[in-house]
């Protein structure tokens, strides 16, 4: 076959091979994706959950589960407080890491050992979100160090009840979210900005510019691919939220509900075997983050021309 | 020098795949907080082909203790092993473990099958109304004779149309345990009748409560110390068909707990949290603690403690500091069954285990000597009430004189199925209404909501 090929034309046309290669991949995610995905979206349309030790169901509900979801649950609520501590943690995330960025990558600052500075701020990459999140709980607890430390310096008279109140609480999964996550923005940041030609640096401050000039006119724009994909990414690690405010508040979701995350939510229904409930909320997720992510897409990168302005 | 790494490359990952590889044999138990996602089961013993395995279902390691205490000779007589599956309670975590394996009983090899498992009385009525659990004098083999002594509560509330299908070591009357230190020196005495005459109703029980709170020490621990009390003196079990029904009493109890919260009667602590366990130490100020007769063995003893590896005897802690009493109204808290599982292959063993464990005068009473709990043999109470037995760690106390009448008057008549998620949710939301993050609606409300995801069928 190939001989033929081979013959037949000068133009040798190796690309089924390319297909052939593709195989395994389209394979895997079918079945363990793909597959699994539509059978979600078909048994969202059952009622099936646990009474004592009876199974009920599944029964076909129609669109019963999404009107008790939408009516009875709080869904709103739960998807403001996934928005809200993504958000409290992703500004400064991003603040703190375009500021990193822009120093190891200046050539000018010699900042001497950044390679350790580089491993030190992954690190916490590396530890277990569960793991931190107890150390947190133990740290920030009523009698724990903190309030012991708190107390002791005067600055307070009674331990402050961290996980009682929605801002200490919600603060908390913020401050570990991007205690987690900064190294990791700074390092593709970085390689965002050493992507960008030297030359141009160069000419600005030839003609003068200042420091902060030259990030925002030459570094934000060109950096703008980069950008993108750390949003994109983020946004969707944000809505799925779920290790850390399990862990911190012991799944009951905080003070009043206000660090109960979508998935959080979701798992308590898988918990306690409500596959129905369960089902219709794993659809609704999808969707919200398909149109968050389509959206933050389409305006980081949709209008060209008009990109300078940001 | 790339050699070096890269052998220590090497190295490493073949020293994470083996430490994925072996059985761990350490238990791991989680009391305060833990991922509730996947319950940890911890398996003891390695099974061998020819050895029967026993797999005991159960939340904490209490009765494990006992079996190790006084039974393990069994095992040998029937040439069975002996496996401890424990998987802590919290968020209906053991429940949903427990439903699985039982019901995969069919499916599961001989070796994984359920044999006895462990109810509470929160959950009980559940698994005894279902198939799962055996009745025990026609299918295991206990006699009514061998019942006779049992107090007659333990056996009605796991008797379901006249079969009994559970059995228990323990009656679980409740009392008021208290310092006596602290109420020598704000109420001039420690005895416990005349401490008894003060908290006789809920009334005197706030004005000891204000006395304390001048004295420099907290009435109670924490938000839920009081709960049973209230909870169980309701009129009407929690549901009523599938409508929730909260009664009375408990929004009394959230009446006193918001009272005590804002007076600083209590030390805003959560039940079974280390600073709860902490405020019954040697460091603590709280006067004193709700208890049932199993709380006396199991927690407070042991937080009593100062040095948990030494003694427990006078000099080590506060062992010795502590009395009991009634308090102000009666009532009864928890209790362990043990029942049997269907499809379990190890009947003789269950037999002799249930008889030894809950029927036998003698090791019930043994029982009560060495750990104070208050066993379910009439008998065996009556003659320790009569005689002159006295508790160190109660400072020489007879507490089961005092108990004595009182356990045979418990009524368990109001439970339900779903009590343990809703005794759970409710104590949960009504926290964040003491620490006066919501008002009281608003924590109501979220019960609900919480109640609805454990329970789907349950309506308002």
């Amino acid at each position: 076959m190939k001989a033929l090929n081979v013959k037949k034309g000068k133009h040798v046309s190796y690309s089924k091979w390319g297909y052939i290669f593709l195989i395994p991949f389209f394979l895997v995610y079918g079945v363990f994706s793909l597959i699994p995905m539509i059978s979600t979206f078909y048994y969202s349309f059952f009622e099936n959950y646990m009474s004592g030790l009876k199974m009920i169901g599944p029964t076909f509900v129609g669109i019963d589960n999404y009107i008790k979801l939408l009516n009875q649950g709080d869904l709103l609520k739960y998807t403001q407080n996934t928005l809200i501590m993504w958000i409290l943690g992703f500004v400064p995330q991003i603040a703190v890491s375009l500021l990193l960025a822009a120093w190891f990558t200046n050539i000018r600052l010699k900042l001497r050992c950044a390679g350790f500075f580089k491993t030190i701020i992954y690190m916490p990459n590396l530890i277990m979100a569960s793991a931190l999140s107890m150390l947190f709980f133990a740290l920030f607890s009523n009698n724990g160090p903190i309030n012991m430390l708190l107390m002791d310096s005067g600055i307070i008279d009674e331990p402050f009840h961290f996980m009682s109140s929605a801002i200490g609480a919600r603060g908390l999964i913020a401050m570990m979210n991007f205690l987690m996550w900064f190294g990791n923005t700074t390092i593709l940041l970085m390689a965002g900005m050493m992507g960008i030609d030297p030359a141009l640096f160069e000419a600005a401050e030839v003609d003068g510019a200042t420091s902060f000039q030259i990030f925002s006119k030459i570094t934000m724009p060109l950096l703008k691919p980069i950008l993108t994909y750390v949003m994109i990414t983020s946004l969707i690690g944000g809505l799925q939220m779920f290790d850390i405010p399990q862990i911190l508040t012991n799944g009951i979701g905080g003070p009043d509900r206000t660090t109960m995350t979508l998935i959080m939510y979701l798992n308590n229904h898988l918990f306690n075997n409500n596959y129905g409930l369960a089902g219709a909320l794993s659809v609704i997720i999808f969707i919200i983050t398909g149109a968050l992510s389509i959206g933050v897409f389409k305006s980081l990168t949709g209008q060209k021309g008009q990109g300078d302005k940001g | 020098m790339k050699k070096i790494i890269s052998v220590m490359l090497v190295m490493s990952m073949v020293v994470l795949i083996l430490t994925g590889c072996t059985n761990s044999d350490d238990s791991t138990k989680k009391e305060t907080s833990g991922s509730s996602q996947t319950p940890a089961s911890t398996v003891e013993a390695g099974e061998t082909k020819e050895d029967q395995v026993v797999n005991i279902y159960s939340w904490n390691d209490e009765f494990k203790s006992l079996y190790e205490a006084y039974a393990t000779d069994l095992a040998e007589k029937h040439g069975v092993k002996v496996n401890f599956i424990i998987v802590a309670n919290e968020n209906n975590a053991y429940q949903n473990n427990l439903d699985a394996a039982l019901q995969a009983q069919e499916s599961a090899a001989k070796d994984d099958k359920v044999d006895i498992f462990l109810v509470e009385a929160d959950n009980a009525s559940k698994y005894t109304k279902s198939e799962y659990a055996l009745d025990i004098v026609g299918d295991v083999g206990l006699t009514e004779a061998d019942l006779a002594d049992q107090y007659q509560y333990t056996k009605d509330i796991v008797t379901v149309d006249g079969v009994q299908k559970g059995t228990t070591w323990q009656a679980t009357p409740g009392l008021f345990a208290y310092r006596r230190s602290f109420a020598k020196e704000v109420l001039g005495t420690d005895d416990p009748a005349q401490v008894q005459e003060l908290l006789s109703n809920w009334d005197k029980f706030d004005d000891v409560a204000k006395k304390m709170k001048d004295a420099g020490y907290f009435m109670l621990s924490g938000y839920d110390d009081s709960f049973r009390t209230f909870s169980n003196n309701v009129s009407e079990p929690w549901v009523d068909d599938t409508k929730i029904v909260i009664d009375d009493n408990i929004m009394k109890w959230v009446e006193q707990t918001k009272m005590y919260t804002d007076e600083r009667f209590n030390n805003r602590t959560t039940l079974w949290a280390p600073e709860w366990s902490a405020d019954q130490g040697p460091d603590g100020k709280v006067f004193g603690f709700f208890y049932s007769t199993w709380g006396i063995n199991f927690t407070l003893l042991g937080n009593s403690l100062a040095d948990a590896d030494s003694e427990p005897a006078v000099g080590n802690g506060i062992y010795g500091d502590y009395a009991v009493c009634e308090g102000p109204q009666a009532y009864y808290w928890g209790g362990t069954w043990v029942c049997a599982a269907k499809g379990t292959d190890d009947t003789p063993f269950i037999k002799d285990l249930m008889y030894r464990l809950t029927c036998d005068a003698e090791t019930m009473k043994q029982i009560t000597l060495d750990t104070q709990d208050y066993t379910n043999s009439e008998a065996a109470m009556g003659e320790l009430a009569d005689s002159d037995y006295a508790s160190d760690f109660l400072g020489g106390q007879n507490h089961i004189a005092l108990f004595a009448e009182a356990a045979k008057k418990i009524d368990m008549s109001n439970i339900s199925d779903y009590d343990q998620g809703l005794n759970e949710s409710f104590q949960q939301a009504m926290h964040e209404y003491f620490e006066e993050n919501v008002d009281r609606e608003t924590a109501l409300d979220n019960f609900y909501t919480t109640a609805f995801e454990k329970y789907p069928e349950l309506t308002k």
